[in-house]
């Protein structure tokens, strides 16, 4: 059977559970767009002296959030509730090759991202007059894929410290809700004070949310390729796997 | 025929303690035998290590012939595992949950054939989460068989069970041996292994303490067997070869012996002689229950 097969089969059943969390797709889908909605009646929606609007400046820090949730806390949540359940260990008595079933959770997340990132770019546009920059679209697709296959691969390997299912939201909110706060996607930079900005420094999502600000940028004409950011992401998604290949299970906890 | 399944001197220790002692085992193509035991017999981690979810510490071990520690992924096309606690995705419906499992297969059964064989085509659009405990476990079958498995296993499944899903659950077990496949079951009821398996092998503290049919089972144990009836006042004395006590309680007249033919002609012609009625005669053998209880009990020693 050809991986390719196979790849699409995982993925496309991983988007059909998705789609059916009412959790999942809430944090995914529905709460990032509420943000741009928020974020423009609270702090406005005025014109920048380049013509560009502020809610240009919002989109970038949501969707790193979109990604993240597709990712990092999807998987932590729903790869521990199926390793719990016995599900994991059911598919490692079939046939399908493991890396098949770990590399498709990452095309998920990646599939979910792209479709966050057109849906806010677009009702942004449509709403609050967000402005986009076609020729970055190469460079955006590239922060894009380093960012849902590193968050997943840190998804993966945050499930191997979380116990139990009811444990999961718990740790996986308790990591990621004070990282959102100190980098970049809530607050913008300018309020954030330079110490609790160094911290954030050391962390991927800071990385992301700057990534993604390059290619919404209005004050850049041309294409930037955010390398630096890149590596961070790289370098944290290269840890998560690290950990997942060592101490990922398969077999429920108890 | 070469055997599905052939265990020599399985050994299985968690730390200091040996969980499996040291086991042989054999099951040939086509046959439904049962692993019987208490819980903590060593059940769970010796088809654990057959289904090549555990690594044991010594002996041999052959599943279709391939070694489980290293059989390649090609290996778990040809077997179907039912695990003693597994959820399908609460999400999808049976279909689905199937559909899903027939596509990490690369020669999978039709999905609309198994969820027939299971008995689950009526409830095949039902999200997994509403489906009743009988039925999941008859989803649980359905996505171990979707692969075309030639050896099925399943752990414990009936465990927590009412009697009248039981007995749905074994219908379906049963209908395993019409597609042909060999099957390996565990459960600690007596009359599960009794009713569906061709043999039998009782695990004991981690040993194996029997094999053999139902049957051959009961013969293994010596027991006794009871006669008894309500004798009434007017009766005359029975004939002395018979070793009958009484229970004060019921007042019935018991007779426990090994030479059923022989007490039992005696009585019942010293009955026919004398016109007694032998109100409530019974004569009872060992149910497999006792035989197996007092296998688990002295082979366990723990």
């Amino acid at each position: 059977m050809s991986m390719f097969k196979r790849l699409s089969h995982q993925v496309s059943y991983d988007l059909m559970v998705f789609r059916r969390n009412p959790a999942a797709t809430f944090f995914t889908l529905i709460l990032p767009l509420i943000f741009l909605f928020i974020f423009t009646s609270i702090f406005g929606n005025e014109t920048l002296n380049n013509g560009a609007k502020v809610a240009t400046l919002y989109v970038p820090g949501i969707l790193s959030l979109a990604l993240i949730s597709a990712t990092t806390v999807n998987l932590a949540i729903t790869m521990v509730g199926r390793r719990e359940r016995g599900m994991l260990k059911r598919v490692r008595g079939t046939p399908i090759p493991p890396w098949v079933f770990v590399v498709s959770q990452g095309i998920a997340g990646f599939v979910l991202s792209v479709l966050m990132t057109i849906i806010i770019t677009f009702i942004g546009w449509l709403v609050f007059e967000v402005s986009f920059n076609w020729e970055t679209i190469p460079a955006l697709l590239i922060s894009l894929i380093i960012g849902a296959a590193c968050f997943s691969a840190m998804g993966l390997g945050l499930t191997s410290i979380i116990p139990s299912e009811d444990a999961a939201p718990a740790v996986t909110n308790a990591i990621m809700l004070p990282l959102y706060f100190i980098s970049d996607v809530f607050i913008p930079a300018e309020q954030i004070p330079d110490s609790i900005g160094t911290v954030a420094n050391i962390f991927p999502i800071k990385h992301q949310a700057r990534a993604l600000q390059d290619h919404y940028n209005p004050f850049i004409d041309g294409v930037t390729w955010p390398w630096e950011h890149w590596l961070v992401i790289l370098a944290w998604g290269a840890f998560g796997l690290l950990v997942t290949l060592k101490s990922f299970r398969w077999t429920p906890q108890r | 025929m070469q055997s599905a399944i052939e265990v020599r001197g399985l050994v299985k220790r968690y730390g200091e303690f040996e969980a499996v002692k040291g086991i042989d085992l054999d099951v040939a193509q086509g046959e439904i035998l049962a692993f019987l035991g208490p819980n903590g017999a060593g059940k769970t981690t010796s088809i654990e290590i057959l289904e090549g979810f555990r690594d044991r510490d010594a002996g041999e071990v052959h599943v279709l012939g391939v070694d489980p520690e290293k059989a390649p992924l090609s290996w778990r096309e040809r077997i179907g595992i039912v695990l003693q606690e597994s959820e399908a995705d609460s999400v999808l419906t049976a279909r689905e949950a199937v559909t899903m499992q027939a596509g990490y297969y690369t020669a999978p059964r039709n999905p609309e054939e198994v969820l027939e064989i299971v008995g689950l085509t009526d409830s095949a659009d039902v999200r997994n989460r509403k489906l009743s405990g009988g039925q999941k476990r008859r989803l649980d079958l359905a996505m171990a068989l979707v692969g075309d498995p030639e050896l099925v296993f399943l752990d414990e499944p009936t465990t927590g069970f009412d009697p009248s899903a039981r007995r749905e659950s074994w219908e379906m077990i049963e209908s395993l041996r019409q597609l042909g496949n060999t099957v390996l079951l565990t459960t600690h009821y007596m009359d599960e292994a009794e009713h569906l398996a061709d043999r039998i092998v009782v695990i004991g503290g981690g040993e194996i303490v029997a094999r053999g049919t139902a049957d051959e089972l009961a013969e293994q144990v010596d027991a006794t067997t009871r006669i008894t009836w309500k004798p009434t006042p007017s009766e005359p004395a029975p004939p002395s070869l018979l070793p009958i006590t009484r229970d004060n309680v019921t007042g019935m007249a018991i007779v426990e012996t090994t030479h059923v033919m022989a007490h039992l002609h005696a009585l019942t012609s010293w009955a026919i002689e004398n016109s007694i009625d032998l109100a409530e005669l019974n004569v009872a053998r060992p149910t497999l229950e006792d035989v197996y209880l007092r296998l688990t009990d002295s082979g366990g020693g723990e």
